[in-house]
């Protein structure tokens, strides 16, 4: 019986969050002399600067000083991929509008605001690179096209009986955390600086922050205790801020603190990387996908940033759940003159997967099927198939799918969310309904879990045991609202079978855990959770064998449980426990680390295992559109989700129906729009919109599939923080399905997000295709 | 200042000797006191991280709580008021049941929307409402998809209400004295006539009524607003008249009023206007800030076309009346003369009557708190198979909310058929071309207001259902 793990406890900061004692980065209380920052943004999309006057900045109320990239110390870049290529202030030439090109000192956030207006500045401009139109004719590759292939697709497409060929266009998405980025810097007196980041990277904000300033890293400490959200939007963004207060505080020798206005940041920071996908599959009567080839071009934005792994990720899962024996995918990651897309949940992921779904149900449309049979058909074969003999399907570059669960997981859902009967009744009141028409869709999720760079899948932490039995945890991951802090924390728990309320959890600290890896690739727990259980097992163990020696039995007998250690006949309080040791000179600290084994890869021939294990998932969506103004609605949602034996089930729960909204707003509301000299025009939530309540599922129903990892990762538990958004690819289907019965038409090729605009123009072009032969 | 600023926070009296016109109170509350329990997200009040409860005098006395944007209400609209922010929910060291069930079921997860969604349920759970997801329109999450925290409401709603929720409304009469009240470059009077007779000497003030598009001047165009006058102290515009056969609704009427009483005559209108902003927006937008704003896009005013309604402007002591469509000339530009305010707006009650269709519809990306790409306003009425009068007006197809003339000549005489209705759709293109921007295209907006005259016309005929919302409510029932 576990004590702590496995425990639907509420997130540890709960109580904070709801009586707003929660402190936030722009919360921390500043010395009364702190100074504010804020960035000038450039006009223009594409030039050189002839003319960047400052006076009128200078001499503006309450400013101290401005900066521009020629009054740094050393250049500074930013880049987290170490392109070079992303100053922290535009050197000459502007690469997107909105790009900082100076920072302002000033004595309030205001006054900053109101300076950084006040430049003249003069560009000489060139046309900017927006589109991946554009983008292609200029060839503004950032790397050569990757090219991964399987088999003979060619061959295998050229000689299938029935083939289908398209294209799909997926938009980006702004991450809208709701606290948007922030940061303080305190100079210290020797020189050394001290750093509060909205971050999910502390030790990179440590690196930058130490290279701006030409520091060693151990002259510069990075705290983050909680984020106000990040989704992968604070993985490499918040460098600029952080690194602008350290030179700011460094210049002016008093603390600097920097938050960005809302509009500030959806102008300047990164978003998911907008797709477009060209296929072409071959199958034969039954569905089976014989050959497919996937052409990925991927808007990158102004900078390398993540661009190149979140590319590969997509490349990554161009599968999905399905068996491709022949496979080719090409991929371009094209650079424009824009916000720099970056990290977002899923990582690339959510776009390959967008893909092979695309082509199932194009499949199944000209076949004539439901698309939930083509997908059976297809999909990897499960792992007790496998462990009876069967060899273990590849996925496109080399992994043995050996762990799926997918035939069994879908099944079960099918059956239970009634799948057959109502799409049977929805095609019946399809029939009947003036206007209005249901759709409804079956969609799976294979993801797979680990960073693809391999050395980015470590972790460290620092437990210390005191004297009164309490217990401090400290970890390398950083808390965003995913609930890291209490999993974690329930891990230790277990480790001395005491309450998780025993554990103090406290703020990532680049002092107290050092080279720590992103909070990202849906991993937190998985490593942090290893590196802290390594860490208390090496403070037990030293407690067994002191234990042992004290009361005289053998190691074996010494037990922890429910609160207490049971040393032969002698039971004890864990407090007893480590007093006693403390005063035996037993060290009662210990650090703990954690490498994910059996993982390898080698991104130019696509080649390895780059996945310790995969997370299966599924979801059924049914919706309503009305074809005449494209308006749409989610009625019910049925999500059953893999997320092995689950550490926190409520945590978990969390995350799968918040990252299935998120991923429904991606598909359907939230549209990114620039203007043709690529201003951003939706840059507020009063024209971004992301789900509000009323926009969740009517009906929502969400299961965790019963089952265990079978790697051995912490308690067999599986990460969450990802997979559950592409649940939501469901929505996108089902609303396809809901415009090609609105058309009359067996399959209609829509775009995302489905806007109510996209979906009413989408029926009317179907129709018209349908009259005019 | 004349008297000083008089609120109360949290039940503590508050008295403050200067309030600048453009300090908002979220910049107070999170800079001055140190309350940083509301959270700056937007700072242009569309996602609710900053919602407090604000108390709102009654027309006929007394008081109501009102949940507002903190990041667009300016301090010196606070005077008389109560406000209470998160850290002022629970009482005597215990939390709300709001607080206690957001924690129970998981409602926050990274918890920077959280003091605002506590803050919104406590409004409804004081006002007892169950309508969760109306509450919650002016709130964004983007971490728990809504659904633990619709459950945390709905296990709150029966528990008693801490005790501040009437007591502080009963301190507040006695709180600030009448009389005039200023601030630098700044004043709000609580007079009508002696506002009427400073406004005309002072034509070059601007004025602020509930602020949700002003207070983005100070915020996001970081504007000098001053001079200015603020109205909220006109108790006497707050007032609505209701006949047998109009309405009056006086130009500080909050837009939720204006909802409330026009759903009394028709429900359909009611759902239309509760999806105009939020919760927060429509407690603070007046009805005459709408129609003086004149925003292409402002919702309540093709419904008001449609509806026939008559404008009260008023100069000094002279007032003068128009149909309220004469008043838009173009973007921006109103029929309005130097110093002279709107002062009312005379409604002709939307009626159930036999033959009579009365229907408004807006369209927008989101169903909730998003801006219009298009919305339509209709009142029809149908007399032995014939159309007998037509009054149609459509916001977002024009630079100013317009009547669609053209559309209703071509229904007006006409047999109720679906050959109308087409020679009707055809005829919007005689009233209106719209334009492309970040919501809409001009194509798609044409054809989705042809959408809505082909609704009317599918609604009018009862063969199913025409609105998708009506397919949603179904399955919660």
């Amino acid at each position: 019986m576990s004590i702590a793990v496995h425990k639907p406890h509420p997130h540890d900061s709960a109580p904070l969050h709801v009586s707003g004692k929660a402190r936030y980065t722009d919360d921390i209380p500043a010395p009364a002399d702190t100074l504010h920052l804020a960035f000038g943004l450039s006009p223009s999309a594409r030039g050189r600067i002839r003319r960047l006057d400052l006076a009128a900045v200078r001499a503006a109320e309450g400013v101290v000083d401005v900066l521009t990239a020629a009054d740094l110390p050393r250049p500074v870049d930013l880049s987290p991929a170490h392109a070079g290529d992303e100053p922290l202030l535009a050197t000459g030439e502007v690469h997107y509008f909105g790009q900082p090109l100076f920072l302002v000192i000033a004595s309030s956030h205001l006054a900053a605001r109101k300076a950084a207006r006040l430049a003249h500045v003069e560009i000489d401009e060139e046309k900017p690179i927006l589109t991946i139109d554009d983008a292609i004719a200029a060839g503004t590759d950032l790397e050569p096209p990757l090219e991964w292939r399987k088999g003979d697709a060619d061959a295998a497409i050229a000689t299938a009986p029935r083939r289908v060929k398209g294209r799909l266009e997926v938009g980006g998405q702004e991450h809208f955390y709701l606290e948007g980025h922030a940061a303080l810097a305190l100079p210290l007196d020797d020189g050394g600086m001290e750093v509060h980041a909205s971050t999910q990277h502390p030790t990179e904000i440590q690196h930058k922050v130490a290279e701006a300033l030409g520091l060693p890293m151990s002259w510069v400490r990075v705290a983050v205790r909680r984020m106000g959200g990040g989704f992968g939007g604070k993985e490499s963004q918040g460098s600029a801020l952080a690194v602008a207060c350290a030179l700011a505080a460094r210049h002016t020798g008093r603390p600097c603190r920097m938050r960005y206005d809302r509009d500030d940041d959806m102008i300047i920071t990164g978003k998911r990387h907008e797709i477009r996908i060209d296929y072409e599959a071959g199958f034969d009567e039954e569905g089976r996908l014989l050959g497919v080839r996937f052409s990925h071009y991927l808007r990158c934005g102004w900078s390398t940033d993540l661009s190149l792994p979140v590319a590969d990720r997509a490349m990554l899962h161009a599968d999905n759940a399905y068996h491709l024996p022949h496979v080719v995918i090409r991929s371009r990651r094209l650079r424009t003159n824009t916000q720099s897309n970056t990290a977002f949940r899923g990582f690339g992921g959510p776009q390959g997967m967008m893909g092979i779904e695309r082509v199932i149900q194009h499949v199944a449309a000209t076949l004539g099927k439901d698309p939930l049979e083509v997908r059976r058909v297809n999909f990897y074969r499960s792992a007790a198939a496998v462990a009876e003999g069967e060899p273990a399907q590849t996925t496109p570059y080399g992994q043995a799918v050996e762990d799926s669960i997918i035939r069994e997981l879908v099944d079960r859902l099918a059956q239970e969310a009634r799948y057959a009967e109502r799409r049977a009744a929805i095609a019946r009141w399809n029939a009947e309904s003036p206007v209005l028409r249901r759709g409804i869709a079956l969609t799976p999720v294979k993801f797979g879990i680990s960073f693809t760079l391999t050395h980015l899948n470590q972790a460290g932490a620092l437990v210390h045991l005191y004297q009164d039995g309490s217990i401090r945890i400290n970890h390398g991951g950083t808390e965003m609202g995913q609930g890291l802090n209490m999993k974690v924390a329930q891990v230790a728990a277990e480790a001395f079978a005491v309450p998780v309320e025993a554990v103090r959890i406290t703020a990532t600290d680049t002092a107290r855990v050092p080279n720590t890896s992103a909070t990202a690739a849906s991993s937190g727990s998985d490593l942090n959770g290893m590196a802290v259980k390594a860490a208390c097992e090496r403070i037990r163990t030293r407690l067994v064998r002191f234990l042992a020696e004290r009361h005289q039995c053998p190691e074996d007998e010494i037990r922890f449980e429910e609160g207490h250690v049971h040393a032969g006949a002698a039971v004890l309080t864990l407090a007893e426990a480590a007093r006693a040791a403390h005063e035996a000179r037993i060290s009662l600290s210990s650090t703990g680390f954690y490498a994910t084994p059996k993982i390898h890869w080698d991104r130019g021939r696509g080649q390895g295992r780059p996945f310790f294990y995969f997370a299966w998932g599924a979801a059924v969506s049914e919706v309503v559109i009305d074809p005449l103004t494209g308006e749409t609605r989610i009625l019910r949602v049925d999500v059953l989700h893999d997320v092995g034996r689950s550490l926190n089930p409520a945590i978990d729960i969390g995350q799968i129906e918040g990252g299935f909204v998120q991923g429904a707003g991606w598909l359907t509301m939230e549209e990114l729009v620039w203007d043709g000299k690529g201003r951003l025009l939706t840059h507020a939530p009063s024209t971004y919109k992301i789900p509000v309540a009323s926009d969740r599922p009517r009906i929502f129903n969400v299961a965790l599939w019963d089952g265990e990892n079978r790697e051995p990762t912490i308690y067999r538990s599986k990460a969450v923080g990802e997979p559950p958004f592409m649940l939501a690819i469901s929505v996108h289907q089902a609303i396809a399905d809901a415009v090609a019965a609105a058309a009359g038409v067996p399959f209609v090729a829509l775009d995302a997000p489905a806007t109510p605009e996209r979906i009413a123009l989408a029926v009317r072009a179907a129709r018209a295709r349908e009259e005019s032969p | 200042m004349t008297q000083p600023l008089r609120f109360l926070l949290n039940g503590t009296p508050v008295s403050l000797a200067e309030a600048p016109a453009q300090r908002t109170l979220l910049d107070w509350l999170r800079e001055e006191r140190r309350l940083t329990g509301t959270k700056e997200g937007c700072n242009e009040g569309d996602c609710g991280a900053c919602t407090v409860m604000i108390s709102d005098p009654l027309p006929g006395g007394g008081h109501r709580w009102q949940v507002r944007n903190a990041c667009i209400l300016l301090l010196p609209m606070l005077h008389g008021r109560a406000v209470r922010t998160v850290e002022g929910l629970g009482e005597k060291g215990a939390f709300h049941p709001v607080q206690e069930e957001l924690v129970r079921h998981h409602g926050s997860q990274c918890g920077f929307c959280t003091p605002g969604i506590a803050v919104a349920l406590a409004a409804a759970h004081a006002a007892g409402r169950h309508d969760f997801d109306a509450a919650l329109a002016g709130n964004l999450c983007r971490c728990t998809g809504y659904a633990p925290i619709i459950r945390a409401a709905e296990a709150a709603a029966e528990a008693p209400a801490p005790a501040w929720v009437t007591a502080d409304l009963a301190r507040l009469d006695d709180l600030a004295g009448p009389g005039p009240l200023e601030g630098p470059g700044w004043i709000a009077h609580d007079d009508v006539d002696e506002f009427a007779a400073w406004y005309r000497d002072h034509p070059e003030a601007r004025l602020v009524a509930g602020a949700t598009d002003v207070g983005l001047w100070v915020t996001k165009k970081l504007m000098e607003i001053t001079p200015v006058a603020f109205l909220h102290r006109l108790e006497v515009l707050k007032r609505v008249e209701v006949t047998a056969t109009h309405v009056t609704f006086g130009a500080l009427v909050p837009i939720d009023d204006l909802r409330a009483h026009l759903a009394k005559d028709a429900p359909e209108l009611g759902a239309y206007l509760a999806r105009f902003g939020s919760e927060q927006v429509r407690a603070a937008g007046t009805v005459g800030g709408n129609i003086a704003n004149a925003s292409p896009i402002g919702d309540s005013m093709p419904l008001l076309i449609a509806l026939g309604a008559t404008l009260r402007l008023r100069q000094g002591a002279a007032r003068r009346e128009m149909p309220l469509e004469d008043f838009f000339i173009d973007y921006g530009v109103q029929d309005r003369r130097p110093g002279e305010f709107v002062e009312a707006v005379i409604v002709p009650r939307p009626l159930p009557v036999a033959g009579r269709l009365v229907r408004a519809w807006k369209i927008s990306k989101r169903r909730d708190q998003d801006i219009s790409a298009v919305a339509g306003a209709f009142d029809i009425t149908i007399e032995s198979g014939t159309v007998s009068a037509a009054r149609i007006a459509f916001g977002g197809m024009a630079a100013t909310p317009k009547r669609a003339r053209a559309t209703e000549a071509a229904l007006i005489g006409h047999p109720w058929s679906e050959a109308t209705i087409g020679a009707a759709a055809e005829a919007l293109a005689a009233d209106f071309t719209p334009i492309s921007d970040m919501r809409a295209s001009a194509r798609y907006r044409m054809e989705a207001a042809r959408g809505l005259l082909q609704r009317l016309w599918l609604e009018s005929r009862g063969a199913g259902p025409v609105e998708i919302d009506s397919v949603f409510e179904e399955l919660a029932r």
